[in-house]
């Protein structure tokens, strides 16, 4: 499974990440290994198999009792922003 | 005082209930050795020397008083994944370098009530991604038995601290074999428990249907005494199961007459080093001295699960780690042109390689097209290791196989190639996949390096899981051995 | 829409999604309250932000209330529904995706009828209903050149209702949408205020040649927050749409955007590029079972729904089917009509007609709500009484009605205070007559001599001396014997 350049490109913008133009023949090869590597588990028969998504099977979410517990702590969690102003998280002017 | 940073937590437990020793004698004990020990093992991110003394003396108090909890003035350490209040948790990553968590993890409140002194913060794997420690941004740790070798991953800064008697136990997270694997190649004892046992709020998910904390100590009764402070139900995690959390020091010491022990038969692989073979089998002989009946058992789908996990964990990561967006918390990049730009720069500068190459093959697997291929077919064959694991305790009522192929290895020897690397969980990641309780202990020396024995019993079966690993260290001492210089 | 040949040549078919906040206290992850209108952030807590670490824990009224609207939309609900990631960054999206439901959703294949202008009915499929969670809001306005990220919505409780495609006009999606609003207000699992965007809807709106099976390219328009936008909104689409197949061009799947200052939609193509939502279930929450034992206490909580309430009107007190309907639009109407009629039970039908003439148009005026306390139902029974007992006339009743809406007092008070009281003593009217007849001789020659029409100005005449407090009944038929001459 030998993927392309364009196909990494594709990926990095999907995950939001910005590759420099050495490492992006890096992660081609290396994920296109990695591909290979997990691509055989294609020949395993899993025809009747259920797809597990959770190790503790059988177990059931749990609901929570609908009340207010919190209170406002916006400017202690605001501590670590990059940028705030007036309560507001502050990003570049986005385009509507 | 240099005898006091070679007792294990137990041993300190007695001590300070008796006063033979304060609180703040032992915690400077062991901040002294940390701080002594960091040039050469690199083991901690953050040494937390006021507010652990602080802890001290008020850990003092309450035992003079008569009170104070099982782990009442001891020094612990946490690894850097678990959120502290007022304490950086950096996760290994440039991205946290700066991140002060407003809130403790469900783990970090339990030690804490218990009584538990924090003295530091250790190095890990990037956001738990590694094998060998050497992702981290904050440098690689070295292992004590060779500051050649890596000390394993990803809880590498809290198993070196452990081997090297910095701290006597300390808090870790196994994703695929994070704290058996380092445990092993560190010659300590590491506990995964079952998948839901221990809360997971608080700490930095990785792959969240994975990712279970668990301990870090010389002995499996000292990971038993640790483990009962910090397992139970809590409300705030789904995944936590509401089951209530057993004696585990009680239940120590139960006769191994009779119990059914299955060799599992492809963890004896070409792959596994021949030595590393002979301490794991002299092992099992001492177990049939003790009266366990040995048969062999075949997991045949267990060798796909390093395959199954590099498809599910880097899934679960890819969108674990899509909060790292350089707006709320976390590294921003300097003078964003527009937001794509923000995003872009703030994740590409903010985590390093093999965090990258996860989020992207997380990416890839779960994209239109490929979700039915990769992420599906994994979760299927998971299915299938599963569904092993279940026939196999149907028979016996403990697994037993070696931790990792080989002892610790040399740093730089596998970051080349993240194939080779991965391959070293290969014993490890099938009871995450299953969500199992498995122990590492230390079962001998291969070329002076120890090697870890691995014992997995079914769900809930930890009180089992740590009383065959006791009765290992009852008739051996594998587990007492200190690396060189660090005695 | 102009041309009626487009219109028989070109069918137009409609689906929504409609997004319904949930009224629960806190949010559907977290301890958050839910309120609106809070100082920016002031309502997101670690879980909202999406701080490392945390996690989210399901809150039992979101589930309860999903349930619910399933009930009434006579759906299946399902034993075991599965929360899915919806993976996509933006910054008003802290963990960098949205807890939704994808494969398995809590509520499916259920229906809602809708009553065509034609008086006929019509039902709508409704495909699915699954419960997720909000994002916050991102403001631009007075903030040069950043955009400002308030997280106080984010993960507020919604429950999204994907119809059927099966809408033929926009005035079919507004009637479903209305229908909707009405039951999940019915419900209580929504307050349906459309303005803080409680409830609103996205429209998937394509057109094909009519006798064509296969559906044409649809566009999304999103974020439709009035039934007037929606119909607005689709009807401009309709009419771009067809324009663009007539000339030759193709309509483009796209997410668009209505512009009610325009009038039209817009491309939002920044929206669209390359968009892969990567679904796959959350690890963080397990599977929502619920068992029949659940599903029955809910159903047992289930309130008398508009249907069944509409037609039990229409029956108990003789209202015709239109009227029932309107007065069932909203249960705070009905419960206020309901309450009317048991205070003033003598006429049902006189009571439906002030309730949807005078009240309905007071409340309009004053953009008050039925149940704003202003005119308590006791009041305006008060009123009905002396209408039926013919105390005061139906034409006094309303000046009677204006001072109530003023002043808060009660229809006795005003009628004594004003002295409105109607004059059923026959010598008295009779007297009034005779004076109106001597004043106007020349017009009672008039009357006289054929012109029948001015009976309506000796009416008005009488009337006019009794400051309108005359019987009209009686004053009809004692000005008709008079006036011609017995």
């Amino acid at each position: 499974m030998a993927l392309t350049r364009e196909q990494i490109a594709g990926i990095a913008y999907l995950a939001r990440l910005d590759l420099t133009p050495g490492e992006a023949p890096v992660y081609q090869e290396s994920l296109s290994r990695i591909l290979d590597f997990v691509g055989q588990l294609a020949r395993v028969d899993t025809a009747s198999v259920a797809p597990m998504a959770h190790p503790l099977a059988g177990l059931a979410q749990r609901l929570r009792a609908d009340q207010v517990t919190e209170t406002d702590h916006h400017e202690q969690y605001q501590a670590n922003a990059p940028t705030v102003a007036a309560g507001l998280y502050l990003v570049p002017k986005v385009i509507e | 005082m240099s005898e006091l940073h070679g007792m294990g937590l137990v041993e300190l437990a007695a001590g300070l209930k008796a006063r033979r020793f304060s609180s703040v004698e032992v915690t400077e004990a062991h901040l002294a050795r940390i701080e002594r020990a960091q040039g050469e093992l690199n083991a901690f991110i953050s040494v937390t020397r006021e507010q652990a003394l602080a802890q001290a003396r008020a850990a003092d108090a309450a035992l003079a008083a008569g009170r104070g909890g099982a782990l009442a003035g001891i020094p612990i350490a946490h690894k850097d994944i678990f959120c502290t209040q007022g304490v950086r948790t950096t996760c290994g990553s440039r991205m946290l370098e700066n991140f002060v968590s407003p809130y403790d993890a469900t783990v970090v409140q339990k030690l804490q009530a218990a009584g538990a002194v924090m003295v530091g913060k250790t190095n890990m794997d990037e956001f738990a991604m590694g094998s060998s420690n050497e992702t981290s941004y904050y440098g690689p740790v070295r292992n004590p038995w060779d500051p050649k070798l890596v000390p394993g991953g990803s809880s590498g800064g809290s198993a070196a601290a452990v081997a090297a008697r910095l701290v006597p136990g300390a808090t870790a997270t196994d994703t695929g074999g994070s704290i058996r694997q380092p445990a092993a190649l560190c010659g300590i004892t590491g506990l995964k428990p079952t998948y839901g046992r221990v809360s997971r709020y608080g700490m930095v998910a990785f792959a969240s249907s994975l990712d279970q904390g668990g301990v870090l100590t010389v002995s499996a009764a000292d990971a038993a005494l640790m483990l009962g402070e910090m397992a139970g139900f809590d409300p705030r995690d789904s995944t936590s199961v509401d089951t209530p959390v057993p004696d585990y020091q009680a239940q120590l010491r139960q006769p191994l007459t009779g119990l059914k022990v299955g060799l599992l038969k492809e963890f004896f692989d070409k792959g596994l080093d021949a030595d590393n073979e002979q301490r794991v089998r002299d092992a099992l002989r001492v177990y049939e001295g003790l009266g366990a009946k040995l048969t062999e058992v075949s997991l045949p789908n267990l060798p796909l699960s390093v395959p199954v996990y590099y498809v599910v964990a880097p899934a679960e990561c890819s969108s674990n780690l899509a909060r790292f967006d350089g707006v709320r918390f976390g590294h921003r990049c300097d003078k964003p042109r527009d937001l794509m730009d923000l995003y872009c720069r703030s994740r590409g500068e903010g985590f390093g390689a093999e965090v990258k190459r996860r989020i992207m093959t997380g990416t890839y697997v779960l994209s239109a097209g490929y979700y039915d291929a990769y992420y599906l077919k994994a979760q299927r064959v998971r299915a299938l290791i599963n569904a092993d694991f279940v026939r196999a305790f149907q028979q016996v009522d403990v697994l037993i196989g070696p931790t990792t192929p080989t002892p610790a290895f040399a740093l730089g020897a596998k970051t080349a190639d993240p194939i080779t690397m991965y391959l070293n969980d290969i014993y490890t990641i099938g009871a995450n996949l299953a969500g199992l309780p498995a122990i590492s202990v230390p079962c001998g020396l291969v070329r002076g390096l120890p090697v870890g024995l691995q014992i997995v019993g079914p769900h809930f079966a930890e009180a089992r899981v740590l009383s065959v690993a006791h009765a290992l260290q009852q008739v051996t001492d594998w587990h007492r051995r200190v690396p060189e210089g660090w005695a | 829409m102009s041309g009626a040949g487009r219109e028989t040549a070109w069918e137009t078919v409609i689906g929504l999604e409609i997004h319904a906040q949930l009224a629960t206290q806190s949010k559907i992850f977290s301890g958050s309250a839910t309120t609106y209108g809070a100082a920016p952030n002031a309502q997101a807590n670690l879980v909202d932000l999406g701080y490392p670490g945390v996690l989210p824990v399901l809150n039992a009224a979101a589930v309860r209330m999903a349930v619910k609207l399933g009930l009434a939309l006579d759906a299946k609900i399902a034993a075991r529904s599965v929360f899915a990631r919806k993976n996509y960054f933006y910054p008003d999206l802290p963990k960098g995706y949205q807890i939704s439901q994808y494969e398995l959703p809590i509520v499916a294949q259920g229906q809602l009828t809708i009553v065509l202008e034609d008086g006929t009915y019509k039902r709508i499929g409704v495909t699915r209903a699954h419960l997720e969670e909000d994002a916050g809001k991102s403001l631009h306005e007075g903030l040069p050149g950043v955009t400002g990220i308030d997280l106080n919505r984010a993960g507020t409780p919604l429950v999204e209702i994907v119809s059927e495609p099966e809408m033929r006009s926009a005035r079919e999606a507004v009637a479903y949408m209305k229908k909707m609003h009405t039951l999940v207000r019915y419900l209580e699992i929504c307050d349906g205020n459309m303005q803080e965007g409680s409830f609103r809807c996205d429209a998937n709106v394509s057109v094909r040649r009519v006798g064509e099976t296969k559906f044409g390219t649809r566009a999304e328009i999103k974020n439709l927050n009035s039934f007037r936008f929606v119909e607005r909104a689709i009807n401009y689409e309709v009419q771009r749409q067809i324009e663009l197949l007539e000339s030759g061009g193709k309509v483009v799947q796209e997410t668009r955007l209505y512009d009610p200052d325009k009038g039209e939609t817009r491309s939002m193509r920044s929206k669209e590029e390359a968009n892969d939502y990567r679904y796959f279930p959350d690890p963080d929450l397990l599977p929502v079972e619920l068992d029949t034992a659940f599903i029955e206490s809910v159903r047992a909580e289930l309130p008398e729904l508009p249907d069944a309430r509409s037609a039990r009107l229409a029956g108990q007190y003789g209202l015709s089917a239109y009227d029932a309907g309107v007065l069932t639009a909203s249960r705070e109407l009905a419960d206020y009509y309901e309450e009317t009629v048991r205070l003033a039970p003598q006429d049902p039908k006189l009571a439906a007609n002030w309730v949807m003439g005078e009240l309905s148009a007071a409340l309009n005026r004053d953009n008050l709500a039925v149940d704003s306390g202003r005119l308590p139902a006791a009041r305006l029974a008060g009123l009905l009484t002396r209408i039926t007992d013919q105390t005061i006339s139906g034409k006094i009743a309303k000046e009677v009605f204006e001072a109530m809406w003023a002043d808060g007092a009660s229809a006795d008070e005003i009628i004594s205070a004003r002295g409105l009281k109607q004059i059923t003593d026959t010598s008295a009217i009779e007297r009034v007559i005779d004076e109106v007849m001597a004043k106007s001789p020349a017009q009672l020659a008039d009357y006289r001599a054929g012109k029948d029409k001015l009976f309506g100005f000796f009416v008005g005449q009488v009337m006019k001396a009794t400051g309108g407090k005359a019987n009209p009944a009686q004053l009809n038929e004692l000005l008709r014997r008079k006036l011609g001459g017995g």
